[in-house]
């Protein structure tokens, strides 16, 4: 079996025009518009309740959206949503893998339900076990794995039918760090296959590391769009923090830095309550020239260190306001209950 | 992103669906499913406990504790013979419960979302999950009939009426689990479709002739259990394996009652199952 190819090449594996799912008076997803080209990764950034799993599940067939439309993989999800379900994996927020079954009964079974034969799906579970790096536990039930390991045999799951575009659903919320850059080189490694991702992400962090473009959504609409390095250009990149030894330097620092006079470094800031000095920077140079000037002026540093913006600081840069999840509470959670109606009721 | 315009036209342009599933397909798939339902009991054969042990503990405690009291005293061999087939119809209805408990956990786990994001039947899940309840009631049937033969049960009737005796009682428990089905797939865990289940089967169970003969009941509760298809089923069961007694009436009756359950419960699940998020 070859990855299916989609009928145009270099064309977009996922558009998606004026997509509309309520529920009832919730507007969970409200007029979405995107594209994914071929061989991408789109990571879908947005709070709890924006309407990431919903947009998932109107595009994998399990969710009929009230209005608008979408091709993915050439297909209407909507009027050829069998021929669809050829095309696409999904891995969702919650393992969808059978818990009393061991990793390779799982994976066996997969592999027949998509038409290989005997032999085949055989060899197909083995294979995928080695990649993922659970030969060890194929025997084992997927109940008794670990939480990164499940992660992963759900992975395997969406892949054995090699589909032509991968939904990933918050692949790594709930996750460890090792683990979580574990399923970030499987991600990887399905792109370099060829394989058209979408992933949604809660985390600034993910959809730098994972996505060549990013759609920021809040309560069901798309509020900013771009290659991640446009955003991240909007939003300021990294910050420098900077921990004095003596917290009453907090404003001596921001005026030597200011003083300095360097070459693209603007805006330090003295955050009193936290005792440190914040300094947007683009580039390891800058960290390194900023430290160097705080250090030839004497200042004692106890502490440094950098971050990248969170998903509020995002929100903030591009719209100007904090998340609708921190705003209101009430909505988001409404919000989240209706998306994942499918796994709790 | 401003383009208004699809670039990618669909696969089809009059929308037909290639993606249709042959019948070969389907039974394959159904097989790989059925195979699923049998590992998990493999993995967890407490899963069984029900089909093996109820049967087996039932009888006991029924010849033993209420015989004597309906039948006299060391006459307990004339219960066996009342009791058994009447017991072949509550097995149907016991194990049929199971399926219930079993699409609500596929549900809950996700492992549903898989299904149906995959180029298979979505029916083919629910077909498969009806396969092994019967083959599991079947199971239960037959560990019955042992555990009656062993204490004495003798088979009257045809070899003929024998089969059909476990026929109709697996045909009625097919219908039945529509019901659990539709259960399963309404309420929000594997308990409240147990907690349900109980309310339903309880009195449909007690207020039958499956234990104890039902002229000595109230007139209302004789009533009822005329038209109480377990009831039927018991009578039609008795009269087949001990080879007296009308069998005609208490089977149509209970084919009826068969055939009005499928009919306005199957669509029902089939549908919530369809769209069910």
């Amino acid at each position: 079996m070859t990855r299916q190819t989609i009928t145009t090449k270099g064309g977009n594996a996922v558009e998606v025009r004026g997509l509309v799912k309520h529920f009832g008076e919730v507007k969970a997803v409200d007029g979405v518009d995107l594209n994914v080209r071929e061989g991408t990764v789109l990571g879908v950034l947005g709070p709890n309740g924006a309407g990431k799993t919903t947009l998932v599940r109107c595009l994998s067939t399990l969710l009929v959206p009230d209005a608008g439309h979408a091709v993915v993989a050439g297909c209407d999800v909507v009027r050829q949503p069998r021929a669809l379900r050829r095309r696409i994996g999904l891995t969702g927020q919650y393992a969808s893998v059978d818990e009393k079954l061991s990793g390779w009964e799982n994976l066996y079974m997969i592999g027949r339900l998509l038409d290989l034969s005997r032999k085949d799906a055989r060899s197909r579970a083995d294979g995928m076990l080695e990649r993922f790096s659970l030969t060890e536990a194929a025997k084992r039930p997927a109940g008794k794995y670990s939480g990164g390991m499940r992660r992963r045999l759900d992975l395997a799951a969406s892949m054995i039918g090699q589909p032509a575009v991968l939904y990933l659903d918050e692949p790594t919320t709930g996750l460890d760090p090792r683990t979580r850059n574990e399923v970030w080189a499987e991600v990887r490694h399905m792109v370099r296959e060829g394989a058209t991702v979408l992933l949604t992400t809660q985390y600034m962090e993910e959809a730098e590391q994972l996505a060549d473009e990013l759609a920021v959504i809040d309560r069901g609409q798309m509020i900013a769009e771009g290659r991640v390095e446009e955003l991240k250009a909007k939003v300021g990149g990294r910050t420098l923090q900077v921990r004095p030894a003596d917290p009453t330097e907090l404003d001596r620092m921001v005026g030597a830095v200011a003083q300095a006079g360097l070459d693209g470094i603007s805006g330090a800031t003295a955050d009193h309550e936290e005792g440190v000095v914040n300094v947007p920077i683009v580039s390891d140079e800058q960290l390194t020239t900023v430290v160097g000037v705080l250090g030839a002026r004497g200042f004692a540093l106890a502490g440094i260190s950098t971050h990248l913006p969170s998903l509020d600081e995002v929100f903030l840069a591009i719209t100007g306001q904090k998340t609708s999840g921190a705003t209101a509470p009430e909505t988001g959670s409404a919000l989240h209950d209706e998306e994942y109606a499918g796994v709790s009721a | 992103m401003s383009a208004a315009t699809m670039t990618v036209p669909p696969v089809g342009t009059t929308g037909g669906d290639e993606g249709r599933i042959g019948l070969r397909a389907n039974l394959r798939h159904i097989g790989a499913l059925v195979r699923r339902n049998l590992v998990q009991i493999k993995h967890d054969p407490e899963t069984l406990f029900d089909a093996v042990l109820m049967p087996v503990i039932f009888i006991l405690l029924f010849v033993y504790v209420f015989g004597g009291a309906i039948a006299g005293k060391g006459n307990q061999h004339a219960y066996v013979q009342y009791l058994v087939p009447g017991m072949m119809a509550m097995m149907g209805m016991n194990i049929a419960m199971a399926v219930g408990s079993g699409v609500n956990e596929d549900f809950r786990k996700g492992v549903m979302d898989r299904f149906r994001t995959m180029p298979i039947a979505r029916s083919s899940v629910l077909i498969a999950k009806i396969v092994v309840e019967l083959g599991r009631m079947l199971l239960a049937i037959a560990i019955l009939l042992g555990m009656g033969f062993l204490l004495g049960l003798e088979i009257h009737g045809s070899l003929l009426e024998f089969a059909t005796a476990i026929a109709l009682s697996a045909v009625f428990g097919a219908a039945l689990m529509w019901i659990f089905i539709l259960l399963g797939l309404s309420v929000k865990t594997p308990q409240a479709v147990q907690g349900m289940a109980m309310l339903v089967l309880m009195p449909l169970q007690f207020g039958s002739s499956i234990f104890a003969p039902t002229q000595q009941m109230p007139g209302w509760l004789e009533a009822f259990t005329k038209v109480n298809p377990l009831s039927n089923l018991a009578d039609a069961a008795r009269a087949l394996l001990n080879g007296q007694g009308a069998v005609a009436h208490p089977a149509l009756i209970t084919l009826g009652w068969a055939v009005a359950i499928t009919a306005i419960t199957m669509p029902l699940a089939v549908r919530k199952f369809r769209t069910k998020t």
